[in-house]
């Protein structure tokens, strides 16, 4: 028996019915109603052999209009307090892809029993006798496979009790925000709990609409007034909320609850289901939140899963949640075509320019050189005013086994994630390759993602460790991100506790000195997560294994020579961080590593004498600074300099002078600049002599763009040209001076995204079958020589009725006028009859936003190579977080947009 | 053909007989005073006459309309009889002498309910929502003469925006009367995109719409230069081109607004019958954006603008230099 108390309300009777007319996105031809004869459950209260009508939502008159054979059905189950409307969409999109000839699903959603308009029984129902109802519904409809099941809240859990005992029809699982099981360990939510109190049960979700409002306040953005209206239509007086609160009553809350043997049956038999599943989630869900997705996909670890950062509990009103199922049951069930590892041709590529060993795995020189004394790392300055930290191979090898017998003492295992918020530092390189050797999975956030997108990411990668110093682990503290908390530095007791650290690196050290350790992990095992820079929209995480990050190793040896025994200043951590893979000697210049521009000319030539180095890596920014402070550099300091055979500045474009400068500096050395991204490293590169002989060339140009050279040994670049809309619909293709999106393949290519199924579909689309690429984003062209030229990005094409135009070239013609520092190209107006619109920073930099001065305009027209509409001035163009380099084009296209159309002069 | 253009005495009606003149067929036009169009004939006449509209479409197998009350203050009533009921004359005379085609020279005015436009296409005439008497009826003449369409006598109706150039008495000889007086605000900060009409490019357009009006009839055309700028350059390049000082002064959009009144009688144009189409509340329509899709009007007339803004502009200078 429920052993919460209703107000009798609860208990009122009353006959299904449809809908009111008028209620956005609904059409009334879907709905019917339906009589079930009920079947008998062990000791319940219900009556067997009784009737009780369903209303439900139902396209399968419109497809057989239409002569649509269906190829499925989709089962819908609405959670609590929503009823079928919350499939309105789905329903709407499966109908309207049938009549473009795509496959027809035939969708029912189904109003639950004492929900929206079906009966109100006026009895309690139980999850067990909810499984059983639908099942009765389903079979009174004569519903056989396939069919997948899809369920949003409690609906998720009637969904998959469904799925369970219905093996014989079953083709797929689909969910939305939900939850299968409680913790025995953690308490229920927040929410929930106040709900379910004393005197607040019946009051809050049936004599009020209390539950129902606060509901319904979950969207993001906010939901319109008619939808809110819509949801409320079926539950406007007490007698109709009966089952709002039988549902809250049924939550089970602890292991004496009625229902939690059939919560538990469910949950256990989810294991076995190997049909496709997706999980649709908004992280946003005070309810529902990661951690009952995290149980899911434990459950299901074959699910393809996607979190739609910013949206909530309500994830149907947020977002397109309907194209994302079509689209995947398109992919999953229809057409199955496997991915298959690396195609020949990409084999036959590396066959020819690898060594003719396999991958080495990436602790390789830390086994090799356990022995050796020589010089592993530097650290200048591994704190304030302390000397040069010296690591041996010996020393760092027997670190990375101590530290990973340690964690694996503690229980660390393969396979679990370890999020690191250690800065560069000799102390993170032991930790990193520990976390690799044991085959723990490293999570990597950049702290220039800010504290918020930091959050976002850690919290999104689900850490089930954090390794972090002080100031990492005091945020994870303060925003509650979740993992086991582990310490660099031994900290006082007082502080461990605050923080919640149960050990220090020193004492994983001492509990791995027996150095055992576990089988290491294949390559095919997943190592690294890696965040993007989050300068186009929330940061994503990259998910590598092993067998690709050997092969980035792979790659900046082949490109740039770095191998046993190179002296390599690690300047730019994401490939610093690969020196002990490539048997490098690796040293971190005296610098501010969360800064980069703080690093001094003195302090490189510092570093390059210590160690003999040869090889320089810098970000663009440390680079800047360093031609800076030449002046500082003493005839030794010059000397060292001198020595260098090649330095790379890499993570953002850098200009011509910049780079000249900087060779001025290393006199001996050919300068590089690479292109690349989070998703692929390093896929073309280009000399300073490179961007010199690509400038005069203005034929290669074409509609303008930065150069990045040709495509490394093992990379394959493609263009997908555009079509008048800006989207790159083209197949894959080598041909020159087609502008489109640039897509790439390598085998240093990431493996895929994280918990992003569509993100992965979007960037995997319209490739070769079979094999890995990757389309970056980015737009641009190949010349007849085989050079990559960068154009701008995806998003920031501008569609004119005269043809798409790509940003790069105009910015890069305007920038170059005098009294002009920056420019940014973007559109405005409707797609396909956008404006040109030209924004300049200029020097001295303007006090106010305005329209440029009549000379300043005819200037910009004059080389822009564009019609152009109108040309603002502004103090300062938007760039992003973590670049500081890349301008927000997005952002300034709606803003100009505004100004356009006379909107007041903010700032951008 | 031969081809009735109404109001050929104005601005653009004039521009409009001499490019059909120029394209071999024989015109005649009418209004109340002689043309002075090279290689027309004239039929004087009043619009709002059944009987000088009767004889004037006499023989004729095409008509471009143009004559309209363009002015921005008035009685309603004479809107309504010039624009409406000279066009229902006109309608029902074309159809009586089995004219088989007419192009209705309209305004974007009568799609516009006040807001911004940026890059739509042309939208149905909408007379309840349109601003002001001359915008009303316009609408209204214009839905009248779309449903006169058929296979018997194919109509189009062509809106070409802010038509200007060299002789323009009205909207470029007003700017400059009042830019030299000192006395011609900007409207709020002057970035509001507005697209506009090289005179030449408004006859060509209107031109190719006689020649295309048996395949696309029963359509409406926006006709611009498709080269929107913010209205402050605009005014910049008038004045320059005629070389007075561009104004220096702004009034906010909302205070301009406010005292419509006010800024109106800065911009008025002097009520007249033949001028061509003018856009009603300038405070509102100065400050907020004007610019359209022209994809559509280009493809279906066959039609491109000869002239671009700054050659008009320089030819305007030229104009100016030599008056």
């Amino acid at each position: 028996m429920v052993s919460f108390r209703l107000p009798r309300s609860a208990t009122a009777l009353a006959p299904a019915s449809v809908p009111p007319s008028g209620l956005p996105g609904l059409d009334p031809d879907w709905s019917r109603i339906v009589d079930v004869v009920e079947s008998s459950l062990a000791d319940d209260g219900t009556t067997p052999g009784a009737s009780h009508a369903w209303h439900l939502l139902d396209n399968g008159e419109q497809l057989a209009a239409l002569g649509a054979e269906p190829v499925g059905t989709i089962l819908c189950v609405h959670g609590n307090p929503t009823w079928s409307y919350l499939w309105r969409d789905l329903v709407a999109q499966a109908t309207a892809a049938a009549t473009t000839g795509r496959p027809a699903w035939r969708v029912i959603a189904v109003d639950q029993l004492d929900m929206g308009f079906s009966e109100r029984t006026g009895v309690a129902r139980p999850l067990a006798r909810r499984v059983r109802d639908l099942d009765d519904l389903t079979r009174a409809l004569g519903l056989t496979g396939p069919v997948v099941t899809f369920g949003h809240d409690w609906g998720g859990v009637v969904s998959l009790g469904w799925a369970v005992d219905h093996p014989e029809h079953l083709a797929g699982v689909m969910l939305l925000n939900t939850a299968i099981h409680q913790s025995d360990t953690e308490p229920i939510p927040a929410p929930l709990r106040l709900a379910l109190a004393r005197g607040v049960l019946g009051a809050g979700t049936v004599t009020t609409t209390a539950f129902l409002d606060t509901t319904l306040a979950l969207g993001h953005p906010a939901l319109p007034a008619a939808v809110k209206n819509a949801y409320r239509a079926p539950y406007r007086t007490p007698a109709r909320r009966g089952g709002i609160g039988g549902f809250v009553a049924d939550i089970p809350v602890d292991a004496r609850h009625d229902s939690h043997a059939e919560l538990d049956r469910i949950a256990e038999s989810l294991r076995s289901l190997t049909v496709p599943a997706l999980l649709l989630w908004g992280p946003r869900d005070p309810i529902f939140s990661d951690r009952y997705l995290d149980d899911l996909s434990d459950r299901l670890p074959h699910a393809a899963v996607h979190r739609f950062e910013g949206a909530g509990h309500l994830i149907a009103e947020d977002v397109d949640y309907a194209g994302a199922a079509l689209g995947w049951l398109a992919e999953s069930l229809v057409e199955l075509s496997p991915l298959v590892e690396l195609s020949p041709l990409v084999e036959l590529v590396e066959a020819q320019t690898a060594p003719a060993d396999v991958l080495q795995p990436l602790w390789h020189y830390l086994d090799e050189l356990r022995d050796s004394d020589e010089t592993a790392l530097i650290d200048m300055a591994p704190g304030k005013g302390t000397d040069p930290r010296v690591v041996s191979w010996r020393l760092l090898s027997r670190r990375v086994r101590g530290i990973a017998a340690g964690l694996h003492q503690i229980g660390v295992r393969r396979g679990d994630r370890v999020s690191l918020l250690v800065p560069p530092s000799a102390d993170l390189t032991a930790v990193l390759y520990a976390c690799i050797r044991l085959g723990a999975i490293v999570v990597v956030a950049d702290a220039g993602l800010g504290l918020t997108g930091l959050t976002r990411a850690v919290r999104g990668a689900r850490p089930d460790h954090v390794i972090g110093a002080l100031p990492g682990l005091m945020a994870a503290r303060a925003l509650g991100w979740p993992g086991q908390r582990i310490s660099v530095n031994r900290l006082p007791t007082a502080s461990r506790r605050a923080l919640g650290v149960s050990y220090a690196l020193a004492d994983l050290i001492s509990l791995g000195r027996d150095e055992e350790l576990p089988e290491p992990p294949q390559p095919d095992d997943v190592a690294a997560v890696l965040f993007t820079s989050g300068s186009t929209g929330p940061a994503k995480g990259v998910v590598y294994t092993h067998g690709q990050l050997s092969a980035v190793s792979r790659a900046l040896h082949a490109q740039y020579g770095v191998g046993r025994g190179t002296g390599l200043v690690a300047g730019f951590a994401p490939f610093a961080l690969l020196g002990p893979a490539l048997g490098a000697r690796s040293v971190t210049p005296d610098m501010d590593v969360t800064a980069p521009k703080t690093l001094t000319a003195t302090a490189v030539a510092a570093a390059v004498a210590a160690i003999d180095a040869t090889v320089v890596f810098l970000s663009p920014a440390a680079l800047a600074n360093v031609v800076a402070t030449q002046g500082e550099l003493t005839p030794a300091d010059r000397a060292a300099l001198a020595r260098v055979t090649s330095f790379l500045s890499a993570g953002a474009p850098v200009s011509e002078p910049l780079l000249a400068s900087a060779a001025a500096l290393m006199p001996g050395a050919s300068a590089h600049t690479p292109y690349g991204m989070t998703e692929g490293l390093l896929m073309t590169d280009i000399t300073l002599d490179g961007i010199r002989e690509a400038a005069i060339d203005d034929e290669a140009r074409g509609p303008g763009g930065v150069c990045v050279g040709r495509p490394t040994a093992t990379t394959r670049v493609r263009i997908s040209a555009l079509d008048e809309t800006g989207t790159a619909v083209g197949e894959l293709s080598e041909a020159p001076q087609v502008t489109g999106e640039i897509v790439v393949s390598a085998p240093h290519v990431k493996d895929h995204y994280d918990r992003l199924w569509l993100t992965d579909q979007a960037a995997t689309r319209m490739v070769t079958p079979g094999e890995r690429w990757h389309r970056t984003g980015d737009v641009g062209h190949l010349d007849a020589s085989g050079r990559l030229w960068v154009e701008g990005r995806l998003p920031h094409v501008i569609t004119t009725p005269h043809g798409v135009v790509t940003p790069v070239g105009p910015e890069l013609a305007v920038s170059a006028l005098a009294g002009v520092d920056r420019a940014a190209a973007v559109g405005v107006g409707p797609a396909g009859s956008q404006q040109v619109v030209i924004v300049v920073e200029t020097v001295p930099p303007a006090t106010r936003v305005g329209l440029a001065e009549p000379a300043l305009a005819a200037a910009v027209r004059g080389v822009a190579g564009q019609p152009v509409a109108a040309v603002l001035v502004v103090p300062h163009l938007p760039t992003d977080i973590r670049h500081n380099s890349k301008i927000d084009r997005t952002r300034l296209a709606g803003w100009a947009h505004g100004i356009l159309t006379g909107a007041r002069l903010t700032q951008p | 053909m031969r081809v009735l253009v109404t109001g050929a005495s104005g601005f653009l009606g004039r521009a409009v007989a001499a490019a059909i003149v120029a394209a071999g067929h024989e015109v005649r036009c009418f209004q109340r005073r002689p043309s002075g169009v090279a290689g027309a004939t004239d039929a004087l006449g009043s619009i709002t006459e059944p009987a000088d509209v009767t004889s004037a479409v006499a023989g004729i197998d095409a008509i471009v309309h143009l004559a309209a009350k363009v002015s921005l203050a008035g009685p309603p009533a004479e809107f309504e009889t010039v624009n409406v009921g000279g066009t229902r004359t006109l309608i029902d005379a074309a159809r009586a002498a089995n004219v088989q085609r007419l192009v209705f020279v309209s305004s974007p005015s009568v799609a516009h309910s006040g807001a911004s436009i940026t890059g739509s296409d042309a939208l149905p005439a909408d007379p309840a929502h349109a601003r002001g008497d001359y915008a009303r009826t316009k609408a209204a003449a214009e839905l009248l003469a779309l449903s006169a369409d058929s296979p018997e006598l194919r109509v189009v109706a062509v809106r070409p925006h802010l038509v200007w150039g060299p002789g323009d008495t009205q909207l470029v000889a007003r700017i400059v009367e009042r830019a030299r007086a000192g006395r011609l605000p900007l409207l709020g900060h002057g970035a509001a995109l507005i697209d506009s009409t090289y005179i030449d490019n408004a006859a060509g357009a209107i031109a190719a719409a006689l020649e295309r009006v048996d395949a696309v009839h029963g359509n409406a055309y926006v006709i611009t230069n498709g080269e929107p700028r913010p209205v402050a350059e605009l005014l910049v390049g008038i004045c320059t081109a005629a070389g007075v000082e561009p104004p220096t002064w702004s009034v906010p959009a909302s205070v301009a607004r406010a005292a419509g009144s006010v800024i109106e009688a800065a911009w008025r144009v002097v009520p007249g019958e033949d001028e061509p189409p003018m856009t009603r509340f300038l405070a509102e329509q100065l400050s907020t954006a004007h610019w359209f899709d022209q994809r559509r009007t280009r493809a279906d007339l066959h039609w491109t603008p000869a002239v671009t803004l700054d050659e008009g502009l320089a030819r305007l200078a030229e104009h100016y230099r030599t008056a």
